[in-house]
């Protein structure tokens, strides 16, 4: 359980960082909290030959209103997103998504971004960043580019990244002027905090009389990439959210996944939590929606 | 792979070495400092027993290399420990409340229970249980030692012990 050896540079600016993933042979990766990476060294399924450490890389981490957007810098610890004012206000599914990732001494260490860039599609942030339709900046030291997080994850551990590319951001788009907003968060894991073995989220916003205006609905591990539901999200809309009329447009999920069977569980197990979790998720986001509203 | 010379102040003493970057933190305490009471698990991030601050946060030292670690600050378990060297207010709730059997678990627990308390000198519960979900205990079961951060806390806060024994659910 020894990591292979490897050389380590600190850079101090995102153009040096991306100038050592530039060079092909130093097989250079990105550490940034290492709550996945490092493990995944440790049992040697990856042999980086050069970790570009990012902590100490200016403007990086912060949580900051921007626009209709919050933007959160790559390297921002997720125990700060949890504890951040600006997250609890604007990004309620984030805000509820969050203490599902790891325990208290991984948050402390891992990152937004690094959880992003990582991939695995049973992660929480991918999955909010999938349902409110995340936008993602990534840079290759000079240029800068946005990717919406549909276009981001193409496979699991696998994104549209560039080889010489390292994430600056994420933007969330906060949610207004179209009603009372909610968020429901549901996971299915072996243990408190482990992996999800399937995990789903929903975010709408209801008006005055109690109807959906908007709707956002993602699943996670049900599918090799977390996986938007815009067609049960179309007929949310104009709805009012109560169990029966849930619970009638749950079974359009099974056209949009394709979960894979596992030792956890088996895909059809997969496919009926998914249903399930996406139901509840969506009614416990009507619920805090009344309640804000 | 060419040495990295680091300073990391570990229980308030800055200690300079030259390490491998492939070292992790945990080993660099315990085999480069001599430092036993953080312990090695399953050194992967699962277990919870090499816990330590790091930064006055708790983190595992199994998934940080001790390169990472240069110019910052490091508590261990031994650092808990009253600066006469006696046990500190939680590690003598532990004792008092047989919160340890084999003790492997126990400086990682301990770490997490002065991170919680620090943060929350009056945490419920189910604050408590959270706050050592990380943290894997394969012998006395968790119930004991979720009634020695309860009794920490009354200490804390000065006040006589709820007493709670009903952890037959934990």
């Amino acid at each position: 359980m020894k990591a292979a050896a490897f050389d380590y540079v600190r850079p101090a600016s995102l153009r040096e960082a991306c100038g050592y993933l530039a060079d092909k042979d130093a097989e250079a990766r990105i550490i940034a909290g290492g709550q996945s990476l490092v493990p995944m060294m440790a049992m040697r399924l990856v042999r980086p030959g050069l970790l570009v450490d990012i902590n100490e890389v200016d403007g990086l981490s912060g949580i900051t209103r921007d626009g209709a957007d919050v933007a959160i810098g790559a390297a921002t610890r997720q125990a700060e997103a949890a504890r951040s004012g600006i997250v609890a206000a604007d990004l309620p599914l984030l805000a509820l998504a969050l203490p599902f990732i790891g325990h208290d001494q991984t948050r402390n260490r891992g990152t937004v971004g690094g959880s992003l860039a990582h991939a695995d599609p049973s992660a929480e942030i991918g999955l909010v960043a999938a349902a409110l339709g995340a936008r993602i900046t990534a840079t290759d030291g000079t240029r800068d580019r946005q990717i919406a997080a549909a276009e981001f994850f193409l496979a699991p551990m696998m994104t549209a990244l560039e080889p010489d590319e390292c994430l600056r951001a994420v933007h969330f788009p906060v949610w207004s002027g179209d009603g009372a907003v909610g968020a429901g968060f549901q996971e299915v894991s072996s243990r408190d905090s482990d992996f999800a073995i399937v995990a789903a989220a929903a975010q709408l916003a209801l008006d005055k009389d109690g109807v959906c205006r908007r709707a956002a609905v993602a699943v996670a591990n049900a599918a090799p990439t977390p996986v938007r539901l815009g067609a049960l999200e179309a007929a949310l809309v104009g709805q009012r959210p109560d169990a029966d009329t849930v619970e009638a447009l749950l079974p359009t999920i099974d056209a949009a996944i394709d979960p894979s069977s596992d030792l956890h569980a088996s895909a059809n197990a997969r496919r009926h939590m998914a249903r399930s979790l996406t139901g509840r998720a969506i009614l416990q986001a009507a619920r805090n929606a009344e309640a804000e509203g | 792979m060419p040495e990295k010379r680091i300073t990391v102040t570990v229980n308030g003493t800055p200690h300079s070495a030259a390490v491998e970057p492939r070292l992790t933190l945990l080993d660099f305490l315990r085999d480069v400092l001599d430092l036993t009471g953080t312990h090695v698990g399953c050194e992967h991030g699962v277990c919870g027993a090499c816990s330590i601050l790091f930064d006055d946060l708790p983190i595992r030292s199994c998934l940080m290399f001790a390169v990472q670690a240069d110019g910052h600050r490091v508590t261990t378990v031994e650092g808990l420990a009253e600066p006469d060297g006696g046990l500190s207010l939680i590690q003598d709730c532990f004792w008092e409340t047989h919160a340890l059997q084999c003790g492997y678990c126990t400086p990682g627990m301990l770490i997490a229970a002065h991170a919680l308390l620090r943060r929350n000198p009056d945490p419920s519960r189910e604050e408590i249980r959270k706050a050592i979900s990380g943290n894997l205990c394969r012998c006395t079961g968790y119930g004991q030692i979720v009634e020695a951060i309860e009794l920490a806390a009354d200490r804390l806060n000065q006040r006589a012990p709820t007493a709670s024994a009903e952890h037959g659910d934990d």
